[in-house]
């Protein structure tokens, strides 16, 4: 099982500004401290190699799209923020003119979760089939409003794909092909949908918008089941936990503290801090990944946990 | 986990001991309760002396925190003293240090509340 980052922003899409990228720049030739370079492929691995991530990369970008690749023809995906439309150009690309089957997981309907869908370039192919698997009532009427006039120019009906809506039930196992899935309801805003998969003995968690009170222990029982031995768990880590329990209280999102609890306690291999607050530059992304791996360096049982945050662009097998 | 109080001339200090987590933080909630009702009713700081604090979880900030508001509503006030170097490394991870009131020392602690408290924790 691989699994591909296409967006990894909360809330809304951000990009590096003309100022970013020249302070990133002049960062780094302050790093190379006068080397000269014989070649291109010499200043390459000096970056590569040399430099921390925050300078030769950025965490981006589009807000939440994740792709799950298990070996199948078909595409499975988790929603359908911005990091849709790079995610269709990559399906296209793939297809070389056959039409696709694209399976769709839908965690909710909030915007930065739809928005990429009329940007999804196979939604405008014939013979295209889209499955948008969902536990909300309101997905179909969601993705029709954001495409009706005045919002935007092309009807949800003029869409050459088929189309279709699966309605899925919390708590039971669907097993298509190659993949089972098993959806969780979470604490959000008009509620939210985590998504268990299992593929080839492999398990991934998808649980974005998600706020936890551990407190309440019936609650973080759940979790921990629902987490169990997962080999990725994908995790909303948007605010620190002071935020969530203060001014930030009630929003719907977590942190990166509860993310490595709730993973050493189910067995979690890997956890992936993701939906990244948007006014979180590279550098305060990297800190907070920085602190969360200090935290579990210091809460380590018997296993350890590994940390990392997720960015536009990462792959990771399992 | 235990939790002790001892006063400071009008002011309360409590002292929770061992692990603070999701296991025993409602405990913990009904523990204090009675000393944050007995400060806010005097109009006195509470202060939380974590020197014997070893660990605390995310469900046990949020305790802290929700005391913490229970005393602003009230025009209260909470104070935390003397954290252990793992739990001042968990406060500075999850932004706690940045809500709370966190000195080094007990003293420092009495003395951002009360010059009378400062006294009575001298006198020993």
């Amino acid at each position: 099982m691989r699994v591909r980052f296409w967006g990894t922003r909360g809330s809304m899409p951000v990009a590096l500004t003309a100022a970013d990228v020249r302070d990133k720049l002049a960062q780094a030739l302050v790093a190379a401290d006068g080397r000269r370079f014989e070649s291109f492929g010499a200043a390459y691995d000096f970056a590569q190699q040399e430099l921390p991530f925050t300078l030769t990369h950025t965490f981006g970008g589009h807000s939440s799209c994740v792709e799950l690749e298990t070996g199948s023809n078909e595409y499975f995906v988790c929603d359908m923020g911005s990091g849709a439309r790079p995610f269709g150009a990559h399906v296209l690309a793939r297809q070389g003119g056959r039409p696709a089957t694209v399976n769709v997981f839908m965690s909710h309907v909030h915007w930065d979760h739809i928005m990429g869908f009329p940007f999804f370039g196979p939604a405008y192919v014939p013979g295209t089939t889209i499955r948008i698997h969902g536990c909300h009532d309101i997905l179909e009427q969601a993705l029709r409003l954001q495409q009706a006039p005045p919002c935007f120019p092309v009807p949800f009906d003029q869409l050459a794909a088929k189309i279709e809506f699966v309605k899925l039930v919390p708590g039971e196992t669907y097993a298509g092909g190659s993949v089972s899935v098993t959806p969780k309801i979470q604490r959000h805003s008009g509620d939210s949908y985590g998504y268990r998969f299992e593929a080839g003995g492999k398990v991934l968690i998808y649980s974005t918008d998600s706020e936890h009170k551990l407190e309440n222990r019936g609650e973080a029982e759940a979790f921990v089941a629902f987490f169990r031995d997962a080999d990725l768990v994908v995790f909303d880590a948007m605010y620190s936990l002071a935020e969530v329990a203060s001014v930030k209280a009630d929003w719907g999102h977590s942190s990166n503290i509860v993310g490595v609890e709730l993973c050493q306690m189910a067995g979690v291999k890997h956890l992936v801090l993701f939906h990244h607050e948007p006014s979180s530059d590279d550098a305060a992304i990297e800190a907070v990944l920085r602190d969360t791996r200090r935290l579990e360096e210091l809460t380590r049982g018997a296993r350890s946990l590994r940390v990392s945050a997720a960015y536009d662009g990462l792959e990771i097998d399992l | 986990m235990a939790l002790s109080h001892r006063n400071y001339a009008k002011v309360r200090v409590v002292a929770p001991v061992g692990r603070l987590d999701h296991d025993n933080c409602e405990a913990f909630r009904n523990d204090l309760a009675p000393h944050l009702d007995a400060c806010l009713r005097e109009g006195q700081a509470l202060i939380f002396d974590l020197s014997g604090l070893e660990y605390v979880s995310s469900a046990g900030l949020r305790c802290l925190m929700l005391a913490a508001r229970q005393a602003a509503s009230r025009s209260g006030r909470l104070v935390i003293a003397s954290l252990q170097p793992l739990v001042a490394e968990i406060f500075q991870i999850s932004r706690f240090n940045l809500v709370f009131d966190v000195f080094p020392t007990m003293r420092e602690a009495l003395a951002s509340v009360s010059s009378e408290a400062v006294e009575a924790f001298e006198r020993g």
